[in-house]
């Protein structure tokens, strides 16, 4: 039995329960996106990642990659199982008809993305890029780029990758120098990109490169970039294969984690390059494909603690060690601080799941309800919570994935047990598509203040509507409304405190910033505990379902609300301090 | 080691078993395969507190897998060209269509829920199937040889006998030639090689094949393909128990081993336990 089983049912509840399933699956885009046909799809992924992709993980954080013949070379069980995703056509899962996908909502990709990244997190940032590039195609590129690269990236068929980082240019994208020159109906891109992620490999016949270079005369800074869809092998009128471009792979990197995805240093000499989009919009067209990347690699948190749960909770189940406290030798897991370990996994990884899920039914909402209104609520609620997501699941990714070892005690250590490759595959998560420092920035200048907390203000507001619920809903979830209405108060007057202060001292907003993202992250997973609670309590009295499992969401709940959530006061307090102590110490003093 | 024994063997009870001509023969109108909703081969089952069962409430259901191969089987057949249609059946409660939908998936050009609420015995499951075949006259019907639950290894056999139609049990192998059969059967001494005239029932074992995963595509598919349901208590089949469950009880908890020093403490032991003379 493979030590990966994706939760389908756990995933389903949140579906139903709480992101909406059958509401999303009433917009016309998505008909067929009913309650059993999501299970079923969900149900044959979890086949596939348990049978086949699980299985290669740790063959890949042995193997690593290496570039030989001037080519990177991967483990071959990963060209396998690229081979029966795509066949499978699992590729395209959420990628509109249109472009050549199966046109299902964003809302059940994000719960096959947990599936492929919790299984192989280094092999499933390949089709997880793929499909970000096809949307950034999709979205701006010239009918002929379209028609070219579109469908065979849906399909699989190539990859694609994001050229964005080179030495000088991280989290300060406008300082890219890579140069684009004109060529009558084309470019020629030249330049060096670094931790370029499956910037090459030999699981598919053609790569598909977005590059952001600056012209010639560009403007320095942001609107200087633009953005070049470069291919490894041009491609004929008659869509066959050409020429080898001027782009190649120059070494792959040494890592902590992810061994098994090549991280690229790429060379760029004269190559042929398209542009995408208009010229000097460069960054404005990455950022229509920031807010999938950024819960992608959000859902790539939440997936690497899932997989180090399923195998610490196996392994306390098991341990025999010392006498539990009623006496009796049992396994480990009757020990209450070992339980308190499994819980505290167990907890947050549904309070993100849940928070993501929800999300990416926002999304749908976004791009598809029928009411322009709707459409601009929903998209308002997804530009606030991406980069929360984003940042406050990898956090907790972090201390979960070490949670995940320290059950195993020693073991843990040890690379053999195979739960040590989790801690050190969910590290990168804090720091690629913005590290948390960024998306903290974002949250607080972007979708706080800019705004002036309108959309903070909506989210607090359905907040509150939740605690009124939960009072009315009786003394089973007294605790979790209790909690849920502290956090809420914790969030509002962090929000107040913001407002009337922010332009005291320039420093204020970025001292405040990860814990406003902190703070918001932990009360989203209480709130969607408590709404969880909420269709336990329903589903109980309504007689149905699986009275076990129901309860169980509700200790959950309350576990949560008692033991997880009073980090939103602390949280509060920090942020109210200002930034005075945190610049009180001089540079030369650190 | 493959051993042909020939003729008769005693699990087939068949008219028509004799030598053929294979490589000339017209393609099948029908295979019709019967799968069982069962609790999933990774599930630890669980007995209910109160005996009356096993705990099926919020686990995972699954094709059993025998089944599953049998509809593989089946699939392999009408790709070669060898069969027009291929039908899967099941009986058992409305959740059922969920595995249906699963045959679908896999490729089955249609589906049909024979609903009944409560557990049936292998002999009411054959009579209700003989009742589908007389419906709709498969050329071949595939099931697995045995159900991963009850273990019966009945169904199939049932099924030929109630039809008066040849049956091959236990294959590892199956090549369709017109309107006949060769089967290489899973034997105590081997390998065994019969052939069989069609209509006949086959039981799969396990190294008939390896079924394929299901693709995306197909999933979508198989919920516009055609699910038809009928009435347990319409088809006319006698559905009443001849068993009585008395009660389920998990098997005892396995006893923790002792370390002996060298052989002759062990046989010592065995001695001791009354298991040498
Ligand atoms: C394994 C791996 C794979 C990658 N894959 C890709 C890829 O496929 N394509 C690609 O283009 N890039 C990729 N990257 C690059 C990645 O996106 C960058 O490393 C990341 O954005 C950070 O940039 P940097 O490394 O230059 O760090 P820096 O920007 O130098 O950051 C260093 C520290 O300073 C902080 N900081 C910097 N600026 C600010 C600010 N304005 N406000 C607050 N804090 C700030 C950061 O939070 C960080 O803690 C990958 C990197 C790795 C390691």
């Amino acid at each position: 039995m493979s030590d990966y089983q994706a939760p389908v049912r756990e995933m389903m509840f949140v579906l139903r329960e709480l992101a909406g399933i059958d509401a999303v699956a009433t917009l016309p885009a998505y008909t067929d996106a009913t309650a059993d046909v999501v299970e079923a799809v969900l149900g044959e992924a979890a086949q596939l990642a348990a049978d086949v992709i699980a299985p290669t993980n740790a063959i890949g954080d042995r193997a690593g990659t290496r570039i030989q013949n001037g080519g990177v070379v991967v483990p071959p069980e990963f060209i396998d199982v690229y081979r029966q995703f795509t066949a499978g056509g699992w590729a395209g899962l959420s990628l509109d008809a249109g472009m050549g996908g199966q046109g299902l909502p964003y809302a059940v990709g994000v719960a096959a993305e947990e599936i492929w990244q919790a299984a192989n997190l280094a092999w499933a940032l390949c089709p997880l890029l793929t499909q970000a590039a096809a949307r950034t195609i999709e979205s701006h590129g010239s009918a002929t780029l379209r028609r070219t690269y579109v469908q065979r990236m849906a399909s699989g068929e190539w990859t694609g990758t994001m050229n964005l980082t080179e030495p000088q240019a991280g989290s300060d994208l406008a300082a890219v120098r890579t140069q684009a020159v004109r060529e009558g109906d084309h470019y020629r891109v030249s330049g060096q990109k670094i931790f370029i992620t499956w910037g090459d490999h030999d699981m598919a016949d053609n790569i598909v490169h977005l590059v952001l270079a600056r012209l010639p005369d560009a403007e320095a800074g942001t609107r200087g970039t633009s953005l070049f869809l470069v291919p490894k092998f041009l491609v004929n009128p008659d869509g066959s294969i050409g020429a080898r471009n001027g782009v190649a792979p120059v070494s792959v990197e040494h890592k902590l984690g992810i061994h098994g995805s090549p991280t690229c240093v790429m060379a760029f000499d004269n190559a042929i390059g398209y542009l995408v989009g208009e010229e000097g919009r460069g960054l404005a067209c990455m950022f229509t494909m920031m807010n999938h990347a950024r819960l992608g690699v959000g859902l790539e948190g939440i997936a690497i603690s899932e997989r180090s749960y399923q195998k610490a909770r196996a392994y306390a189940r098991d341990r025999v060690q010392g006498r539990t406290a009623d006496g009796r030798s049992r396994a480990i897991i009757g020990h209450p601080d070992v339980r308190r370990m499994v819980v505290t996994m167990k907890s947050q990884i549904e309070a993100m799941r849940a928070a993501a899920y929800c999300v990416a039914a926002d999304l749908d909402f976004a791009h598809h309800a029928p009411d322009p209104a709707a459409r601009a609520r929903h998209q308002a609620r997804v530009d606030l919570l991406i980069p929360v997501i984003k940042g406050w699941c990898t956090e907790t990714a972090q201390q979960l994935t070490s949670i995940g070892l320290q059950v195993h005690g020693g073991m843990g250590y040890v690379e053999e047990t195979g739960v040590a490759q989790y801690y050190r595959d969910a590290r990168i998560t804090t720091i690629y598509e913005g590290t948390t420092g960024i998306q903290a920035g974002d949250f607080v200048g972007r979708k706080i203040l800019r705004d002036g907390g309108t959309a903070l203000q909506a989210l607090i507001a359905d907040m509150r509507a939740t605690v009124r619920e939960l009072k009315a809903g009786g003394e089973r979830l007294a605790v979790i409304a209790a909690g849920l209405e502290r956090g809420v108060a914790a969030l509002a007057a962090s929000a107040a405190w913001l407002a009337g202060n922010w332009q005291r001292h320039p420093a204020i907003p970025g001292a405040a910033s990860y814990h406003l993202l902190m703070l918001t992250g932990v009360l989203l997973g209480a709130w969607q505990h408590g709404r969880s609670a909420l269709a336990a309590v329903r589903l109980l009295g309504a007689g149905g379902g699986d009275r076990a499992f129901l309860e169980a969401r509700l200790a959950t709940a309350a576990f949560y609300a008692t033991q997880i959530l009073p980090q939103a006061e602390a949280s509060r307090q920090a942020i109210v301090a200002g930034s005075d102590d945190l610049l009180a110490l001089p540079e030369n003093q650190l | 080691m493959a051993v042909d024994v020939g003729g008769l063997s005693p699990y087939d009870w068949g008219p028509t078993i004799r030598a053929a001509c294979f490589g000339c023969g017209k393609s099948m109108k029908k295979i019709m395969v019967c799968l069982k909703r069962v609790v999933d081969y990774n599930v630890r089952v669980r007995v209910k507190a109160d005996g009356t069962g096993v705990v099926t409430d919020g686990v995972k259901m699954s094709i059993n897998p025998f089944d599953e191969i049998a509809l593989e089987e089946a699939l392999r057949i009408r790709e070669r060209g060898g069969a027009a249609e291929v039908v899967v059946v099941t009986i058992g409660p409305a959740d059922c269509q969920q595995q249906l939908r699963t045959g679908l998936a896999m490729g089955a050009d249609r589906a049909i829920l024979v609903e009944h609420g409560t557990e049936l015995e292998p002999l009411a499951v054959a009579g209700l199937l003989l009742k589908l075949v007389e419906k709709e006259h498969p050329d071949l019907v595939i099931v697995g040889k045995q159900a991963i639950d009850d273990d019966c290894n009945q169904t199939g056999q049932m099924l030929a006998a109630l039809w008066d139609r040849p049956q091959a049990t236990f294959a590892s192998k199956l090549e369709v030639d017109g309107d006949r059969i060769r089967v290489t059967r899973e034997v105590d001494a081997g390998l065994e090689v019969i052939e069989a005239d069609l209509p006949a029932v086959v039981t799969t074992d396990l190294r008939l094949n390896e079924p394929r995963y299901v693709k995306l595509p197909d999933i979508m598919k198989a919920k516009k393909k055609p699910l038809e349901i009928l009435a347990a208590g319409s088809l006319g089949a006698a559905l009443e128990p001849s068993l009585r469950t008395t009660g389920y009880a998990p098997p005892p908890e396995r006893q923790k081993g002792a370390m002996v020093a060298d052989v002759d403490a062990l046989v010592g032991a065995l001695r001791d336990k009354g298991f040498l003379g």
